[in-house]
């Protein structure tokens, strides 16, 4: 597969480790009443589509940045990349 | 020598004979020809003894997609089984040897199968070898294993060198036939970057073969002036000898170019095979077609062949089979064969032709409505039957029977990504579906296009349409006028009735009767049909056999073809080489090898070394006299621990991290608390995964403010790193923190025992104290050394000891690890290996790999109070889980047998003193063993339940795979010096 790096181009995903779904972006808060559940379902609910799904994917060879690679799982056909950064900001995600 | 089934014309070098030799007999052949034509030239038919039956068998084909015709080819180092004679180009020399067969090819001792064949049709050993379940490993699977077997090896390590590289491309054109070439000459005259691939060693496919072809000029001529074209452009690559055997995503595609194949010994330099990756913005698929065969009893002996192969063998190998031949087609195509053969002045006996209106051919017999019904001849044929349109059986004597059934498109490659094909009724053949690799174009033959004319004009429209998607213009170049014959067929699957056996698939012997038997035993669907007969499953792949073995389930079924559908293809089209996969990763290249910077300085002093990931690391430092390593062993720990030793710990890895935040993100990555840990200051920590499971340990020091060093283990200094970069990234993203991984940067070595201060004292420079109160246990600073060399140095300790952690840029490690031993000379300074490292942390209780072993918590490793509850840190949530918190969870504890001559067994398992001794009962079990010499005494860790409560008990360590039962101690994991008096001396 060849994934295109926002900042680096067309890269070779041999360059990349994958980790999973883009889920494990979103942290649940500790402090939460709940958190126990959520910190449950965060580490171990994961949907499974046939189709497109977003995971994380990190440039291990390259330049050690962490991508949201939007994939789908039956044709491999990459149809976005983002930096993890990005999309973790865009969550709300800050210090 | 007379070649006497050879004839004139040819695309052989008749001027140059070749010597090679066949089961023992020495033979000729010319440069151009093939294992295969150069036997069948020499008239040798029988060329193999088939997989299951032994049956004697000959080529069916000309070319890759062969299954009968495998020998081993070579001996000595470089003997390769299975390979087909068909493709294997003759060289001088050649020695090949035909397979499975005892004790000649002509007298087959297991062709006694072939008899017995009524019990050994599809499914065969699913249904005989069930019970008892026992035998199937010990008696039944080596039995068959050497009855039915391929090519043998020599356990020889291959001499040659296979290599990868890796190639990038406008447009690749695979398979260089009519449409190839045109595709390719379009391409290239539009300044595109080009890649053909050719599988054979001549360009120009099909057109070698045939006489028919173009219609105003040469058709030789043309190839010859078009590659000449392609071979002078800049911009083009010619590749022969190059298979393209997979597609993979987004343009990536597998190619294998045989570089040496075709001589005895490679080349100086040059490698036999390589293994390329291409990388194509586009791609046009040029595979041409495959004949495929008609069912009929006894169609498997050697001189029955596709009607192609035998007209290309005629046309441009100048062989023929046998000097009568006869064919048996369902189309026009077969004709051709007829008309070229008597050309070549090769008698045609007949045309058998199942149509009613089958064309005539002028000086031939043509029999129409008829069909081959049985043929004779025990090593090869000798005569056909045919029943004729008017049901009266004709027996017709020949040589060689050409076999024609229609031509089925090349699909293979458009369907490595799920594509399916899609059936065409006008060619009765599946062509591909338009669902396959993107980038991927059709051209040729292989899109059912079958004329030379529409060949050739599809692949110049093909690359234009390429190009155009990837913005080069490109213009129609002028093409040759080409034949542009319809195809006439009617399709013919099988001769029906008859007692014998018709064979789809010759290499796995699966015949009409078998894929009956798996319809009757309802493994219908061509998935489980495909694996109950084992059709389509040998080394060819079912290329001439797969659809033959469809079409008759779909007359079983009353299904239309297209709804019985076809197998999946998948990658590789042709057998690759392990050997060519693995290119130089072989050997001491399997993966790098990592060394520390004191590695050759310990190499000088005779280490041991033993290999800790990627790293080779000194084990231990044997001194004249010792006969054991633990000799050498329990004197470096004693060294250590009476004196001072030195060992390189520079493998652990390290992590700068910088930022104001620096603090802030370490607090959040270890459980323990971080974030007031003082500069100049060094703290254990704790890694938990999210799940509360112990990730990793070690020390960070913090060396400014803004400024933090983090240790790893060794092996996990990469996935620490990487599980970093995902806190810093993914979870807080806007924390000022910087990480980088300078593991290589530092070479770091462990300066330890009560004389460690003393050693150091003549390394460190004067300026820079470092006595007990102004660098006191876990301090650390930045230093210079040795006069000026910036360092730095922790006063941190694995061993238990006094001691250091000194760290300078790698290139000065070697130097330094000298200085240290000429400074620790008046101490008897000691060198030690791993193994010292890890008696003395057993000795200590400290954990390492073997207990952060991904199933314990910090609770688990006595360190439960250390997950601060007042941070959020990775991993702290999670760990509070109730099921990771049980009274009686594992603990980490120290365990000494009674006997103090007694071992313990690492994977050892406890037992309580009393009570059965089974998997219910069990207490716990050892993860790290020693032999302390300070203890006199072997001693272990080991999780223990509820551990931290059991301190005295006597217990039963017990290990079924070695047969212990020792009785041990449950003790304090903290052998020695439980206070820590020595490490803050």
């Amino acid at each position: 597969m060849i994934i295109h790096h926002p900042l680096l181009g067309p890269r070779d995903a041999q360059e990349f480790t994958f980790l999973g779904a883009a889920t494990l972006i979103e942290r649940p808060d500790w402090q939460a009443e709940d958190a126990q559940e959520q910190f449950h379902d965060y580490l171990h609910l994961r949907d499974n589509p046939a189709g497109e799904h977003r995971e994380l994917w990190f440039h291990e060879t390259g330049d050690r940045s962490w991508l949201v690679v939007t994939r789908n799982t039956l044709t491999h056909e990459i149809t976005n990349v983002e930096m993890a950064r990005d999309v973790a900001r865009q969550k709300g995600r800050s210090k | 020598m007379t070649q006497p089934n050879r004839l004139s014309g040819g695309r052989i070098d008749t001027g140059t004979a070749l010597t090679f030799s066949f089961d023992g007999v020495d033979y000729q052949g010319h440069p151009g020809d093939t294992l295969a034509s150069a036997l069948l030239a020499n008239g040798v038919r029988l060329m193999g003894r088939s997989f299951k039956y032994h049956r004697p068998r000959g080529p069916l084909t000309s070319g890759s997609e062969e299954p009968n015709a495998l020998v081993q080819l070579r001996t000595g180092a470089r003997q390769e089984p299975n390979t087909r004679a068909t493709t294997a180009e003759l060289f001088d020399g050649l020695t090949a040897a035909s397979q499975n067969r005892w004790p000649s090819l002509r007298f087959d001792a297991l062709a006694i199968n072939d008899r017995f064949s009524n019990f050994l049709t599809a499914g065969f050993y699913y249904k005989t070898f069930m019970w008892p379940a026992t035998f199937w490993e010990k008696l039944y699977e080596p039995v068959i294993r050497r009855a039915a077997g391929l090519g043998s090896l020599t356990l020889q390590e291959d001499p040659d060198v296979y290599d990868k590289g890796f190639r990038h491309c406008d447009l690749l054109v695979i398979g260089s036939g009519p449409a190839g070439l045109s595709a390719a000459l379009t391409a290239g005259r539009a300044g595109a970057d080009v890649i053909l691939v050719e599988e054979d060693f001549l360009f120009g496919g099909r057109l070698n073969a045939e006489t028919y072809g173009l219609t105003d000029t040469s058709t030789q001529g043309w190839v010859a002036m078009v590659m000449s074209e392609l071979e002078s452009l800049p911009n083009v690559r010619c590749m022969s000898r190059t298979t393209l055997y997979g597609v993979f995503d987004h343009g990536i595609y597998g190619a294998l170019e045989r570089v040496s194949d075709h001589v005895a010994v490679p080349a100086d330099g040059k490698p036999r095979q390589i293994l390329w990756r291409i990388y194509a913005r586009r791609a046009v698929l040029c595979a041409g077609a495959i004949e495929r065969p008609i069912a009929f009893e006894n169609n498997d002996r050697p001189g029955i062949m596709m009607a192609g192969a035998m007209r290309a063998y005629a046309n441009r190998w100048a062989v023929t089979p046998a000097r009568t031949v006869a064919v048996f087609t369902n189309n026009d195509d077969g004709h051709r064969t007829a008309v070229d053969l008597m050309a070549k002045g090769v008698g045609v006996a007949a045309v058998i032709d199942t149509r009613e209106d089958a064309p005539k051919i002028a000086g031939c017999e043509i029999l129409a409505g008829a069909q081959v019904i049985d043929t004779s001849g025990r090593l090869g044929l000798s005569s056909i039957k045919v029943r004729r349109a008017d049901g009266k059986v004709q027996t017709i004597s020949c040589g060689a029977l050409g076999v024609s059934g229609g031509w089925n498109p090349n699909v293979h490659l458009t369907c490595h990504q799920r594509g399916r094909p899609v059936w065409n009724e006008a060619i009765a053949a599946f062509v591909p579906g338009g669902d396959g690799p993107p980038g991927l174009g059709v051209a040729g033959a292989a899109n059912g296009a079958f004329s030379t004319a529409a060949a050739l004009a599809s692949g110049s429209t093909q690359a234009l349409a390429a190009l155009d998607d990837i913005g080069i213009k490109g213009r129609a170049i002028d093409l040759p006028r080409a034949e542009d014959a319809p195809l006439r067929i009617s399709a013919y699957w099988h001769v029906p009735g008859g007692k014998g056996r018709g064979w789809l698939d010759q290499q796995n012997d699966v015949t009409v009767k078998d894929v009956k038997l798996a319809h009757q035993e309802n493994f219908r669907s061509v998935e489980h049909l495909k694996r109950y007969t084992t059709l389509g499953m040998a080394t060819d792949q079912g290329k001439t056999s797969n659809m033959g073995g469809l079409a008759i389930m779909a007359e079983l079924t009353g299904k239309p073809i297209p709804e019985v559908g076809t197998t999946i293809y998948r990658p590789p089209y042709v057998p690759v080489a392990i050997a060519a996969l693995g290119g130089r990763a072989r050997g001491a290249h399997f993966h790098p090898t990592r060394k520390t910077p004191s590695h050759d300085w310990a190499a000088q002093r005779g280490a041991t070394f033993v290999e800790t990931g990627n790293w080779l690391r000194a084990q231990w430092f044997p001194v004249a006299g010792e006969t054991s390593w633990r000799e050498s062993v329990d004197r470096e720990v004693r060294a250590v621990r009476g004196s001072v030793g030195v060992c390189d710990v520079t493998t652990l890895g390290k992590i700068d991290i910088q930022g104001t935040d620096g603090a802030v993100f370490l607090n959040r990555v270890y459980a323990n608390a971080f974030a007031k840990l003082a500069v100049g200051k060094t703290r254990y920590g704790l890694m938990l995964r999210e799940d509360g499971i112990a990730m990793d340990d070690g020390t960070t020091a913090r060396l400014a403010e803004d400024h933090f060093v983090m240790t790893t283990t060794t092996a996990n200094a990469l996935a620490v790193y990487r599980h970093l970069e995902f806190a810093r990234q993914c979870l807080w993203p806007d924390l000022d923190v910087q990480l980088i991984s300078t593991t290589e940067a530092w070479a770091q070595y462990a300066v330890a025992g009560p004389n460690s201060r003393a050693v150091l004292h003549k390394i460190v420079d004067p300026e820079f104290s470092i006595d007990n109160e102004s660098f006191p246990f876990m301090a650390c600073g930045e230093i210079t050394v040795c006069g000026g060399l910036r360092a730095r140095l922790f006063r941190i300790s694995f061993s238990g000891e006094l001691a250091f952690e000194i760290a300078v840029p790698t290139r000065y490690g070697d130097a330094l690890m000298r200085r240290i031993m000429d400074a620790g000379e008046e101490f008897n300074i000691c060198p030690y290996g791993t193994e010292a490292l890890g008696v003395m942390r057993i000795e200590k209780g400290h954990a390492a790999g073997n207990e952060l072993n991904g199933t314990t918590t910090a609770l688990n490793l006595g360190m439960g109070r250390m997950v601060s509850k007042k941070k959020d840190s990775i991993g702290s949530t999670a760990s509070e889980r109730e099921g990771l918190n049980r009274p009686d969870a594992l603990r980490l504890v120290g365990i000494k047998p009674t006997d103090s001559s007694a071992k313990i067994t690492a994977g050892a398992h406890l037992m309580n003193s009393e009570g059965p001794v089974d998997a219910a009962h069990d207490q716990g079990y050892v993860t790290s063993a020693a032999y302390s010499p300070v203890l006199n005494s072997a001693i272990g860790l080991a999780f223990l339940k509820d551990g931290a409560n059991r301190m005295g008990e006597t217990m039963r360590l017990v290990s079924p795979v070695t047969n212990d039962n020792t009785t041990v101690e449950v003790v304090s994991a903290h052998f020695v010096d439980p206070e820590g008096g020595r490490l803050r001396a």
